[in-house]
């Protein structure tokens, strides 16, 4: 009898350590909803969603969101851009042409690229990429997006291409033999064969890496600025949601007040923001792992 | 024609990968030209200063050890014992599937919403304040999933017939787990566990958001104690105009860099030793 019972404490030991992680999502959601309330006690939601003026900490406070979100958007965008087609091209040739012995050192090279601590990229945006551009681009000033959005896409990259290319390989060998029966290129088998086949599991990986972008945080704190702007333009400084919960937790905002509420308010519109892609991103791979198996 | 558009996809693709190896290159090579003049035992041995030629790093390595050391202790058994939980126990249930559904979720929300989560649930409600025990919390949920995830795969390649030789000699399912299965799991569980811990001590903005110090002239004596990490003081000098100051930054990215090899090192090692022990 005595085992059976430790059989079951220690059984019970190992669920509530699983359940841990069920408690990490309950806490995130209950922290950043309390604050966000009293945020929106004194700050009507009309205004915070669309006013176009951010300015928390000055003496006459505006708390219009849009100019985070537009600064998010842009950065984020600038990275898709680069992180997509290159992700793609990649994922396109290491899972359709690479002979193994290179898929053995990209792979590797790509995973280094993906582990470098972000801190370290928004040095080489800020000390590197910059004033590159600057050469390119002189009405550039030394805060951008498009420095931080160029090296985030590169970050980005290996997500993009390890995850497409899964999705590639899981497509079944028969299709591809169907193509070059009918006489198809190696590249007309890829492009218009497997990657429309693979197109879900591709777009779960875009979509991650959409919500890697929107949440990232070091490169733009360092590289992209502090000024809130209502802006499309990639050369002037401007400042992403993650970039103002640095700047204000740096500072010594009192707690409790309302600019110290405004990074949580944020934060929950971050966290909203990412939730939902992740949910998008993780039932388009259920359907594509539903769709080969 | 068709020969030619073939060749052309192929050479942009494989430039695709050399722009990615190039980019590589250059930020090793621009923060070596930057930064290993600054090298010397004096950089690694002296505490902050305000003055960039007398500052050193070793408080916020230590502040790094400290974390990270805390860090493994928390999500170590935390995370095996929910792997196990989900892999040997919790088989088709319909609480473990949510739980998994939650754990790939979680993996996927930005760095930065913990250090909010920590800031509300270790640093206030549970009276931490700014303590390195109120950081390794944070970075121990932080680095759960991934524990959890390579834990429940080196799991999955312990053989099924070691599990039936052990009942068959009257093991319960505890004993055979303990005895039996993690004995073989573990070069795999502690591969997953340095390399969730090498993305750990990179991170900066969770560490920021729970009010980790910028500039803290001592090393954490304890885990109450207050403390700043490797990454915040690159992000503190970056930060800063003076020209001197950037090159502590690179002078401290090397540091990093090379701490994180040592570690992605430790992983290939015993993930070459589990391989080799699994086709024997």
């Amino acid at each position: 009898m005595r085992p059976r019972r430790l059989e079951r404490v220690i059984e019970l030991a190992l669920l509530l350590s699983a359940v841990l992680s069920v408690l990490t999502t309950a806490g995130i959601i209950i922290v950043l909803a309390v604050e966000t309330f009293e945020f929106l006690r004194a700050v009507p939601l009309v205004e915070f969603l669309t006013g176009t003026e951010w300015t928390p900490l000055f003496a006459s406070p505006r708390f219009g969101v849009l100019p985070l979100i537009a600064g998010t958007v842009l950065v984020s965008a600038i990275a898709m851009a680069v992180a997509l087609p290159m992700g793609l091209l990649s994922a396109i040739y290491l899972s359709e042409y690479a002979p193994e012995p290179l898929r053995r050192v990209v792979k590797p090279v790509l995973e280094i690229l993906a582990g470098v601590p972000t801190v370290v990229y928004g040095y080489f945006a800020l000390m590197f990429v910059t004033p590159l551009l600057q050469r390119v681009f002189p009405q550039m000033a030394g805060f951008n997006a498009l420095s931080p959005g160029i090296v985030m896409g590169i970050m980005i990259l290996p997500l993009v291409s390890s995850l497409a290319e899964d999705a590639m390989r899981a497509v079944p060998s028969g299709l591809r033999e169907g193509a070059y029966a009918l006489g198809a290129t190696k590249m007309q088998t890829a492009l218009q064969v497997v990657v429309p086949a693979a197109l879900s599991g591709i777009t779960a990986a875009f979509i991650l890496a959409v919500s890697r972008a929107v949440g990232e945080t070091m490169i733009v704190a360092i590289a992209a600025g502090q000024q809130p702007r209502l802006t499309a333009s990639p050369f002037v400084p401007l400042e992403t949601m993650t970039a103002y919960i640095v700047q204000v937790s740096l500072g010594d905002t009192p707690q409790g007040t309302l600019e110290y509420r405004t990074i949580f308010a944020v934060g929950m519109l971050l966290f909203l923001m990412t939730f939902a892609l992740n949910l998008a991103s993780t039932w388009l791979r259920e359907r594509f792992r539903e769709e080969y198996s | 024609m068709k020969r030619r558009a073939d060749l052309a996809f192929r050479v942009l693709a494989t430039g695709t990968l050399i722009v990615a190896l190039i980019t590589l290159a250059a930020l090793v090579l621009d923060v070596l030209a930057d930064g290993a003049g600054r090298l010397s035992w004096r950089f690694l041995t002296s505490l902050a200063s305000r003055r960039p030629e007398d500052a050193g790093i070793y408080h916020a390595l230590a502040g790094s050890v400290w974390v990270i050391v805390i860090t493994a202790a928390l999500a170590l058994p935390l995370g095996v014992a929910a792997a196990i939980y989900l892999e040997e126990y919790g088989t088709n249930s319909r609480l473990a599937r949510f739980i998994e559904i939650n754990i790939a979720n979680l993996a996927a929300v930005p760095s930065i919403i913990y250090g909010l989560l920590g800031l509300g649930v270790f640093v206030r409600f549970m009276g931490m304040g700014r303590s390195v025990m109120a950081g390794a919390c944070t970075l121990a949920l932080l680095a759960l999933p991934v524990v959890i995830l390579s834990t429940r795969e080196a799991l999955r390649t312990v053989p099924k017939s070691i599990r039936e030789g052990s009942y068959a000699l009257g093991a319960t399912k505890w004993q055979t787990i303990w005895h039996q299965v993690l004995p073989v799991a573990v070069p795999g569980i502690l591969t997953g566990l340095i390399l969730s811990l090498s993305r750990a001590i990179g991170e900066t903005a969770p560490l920021i958001t729970i009010g980790a110090l910028t500039y803290i002239p001592f090393a954490p004596d304890g885990v109450w104690s207050p403390f700043t990490v490797l990454p915040i003081q690159i992000f503190n000098w970056v930060s800063r105009p003076q020209a001197a100051f950037k090159e502590n930054a690179a002078a401290g990215i090397l540091v990093l860099l090379a701490l994180l090899l040592m570690m992605n090192a430790a992983a290939v090692f015993l993930r070459d030793r589990f391989q080799r022990q699994g086709r024997s």
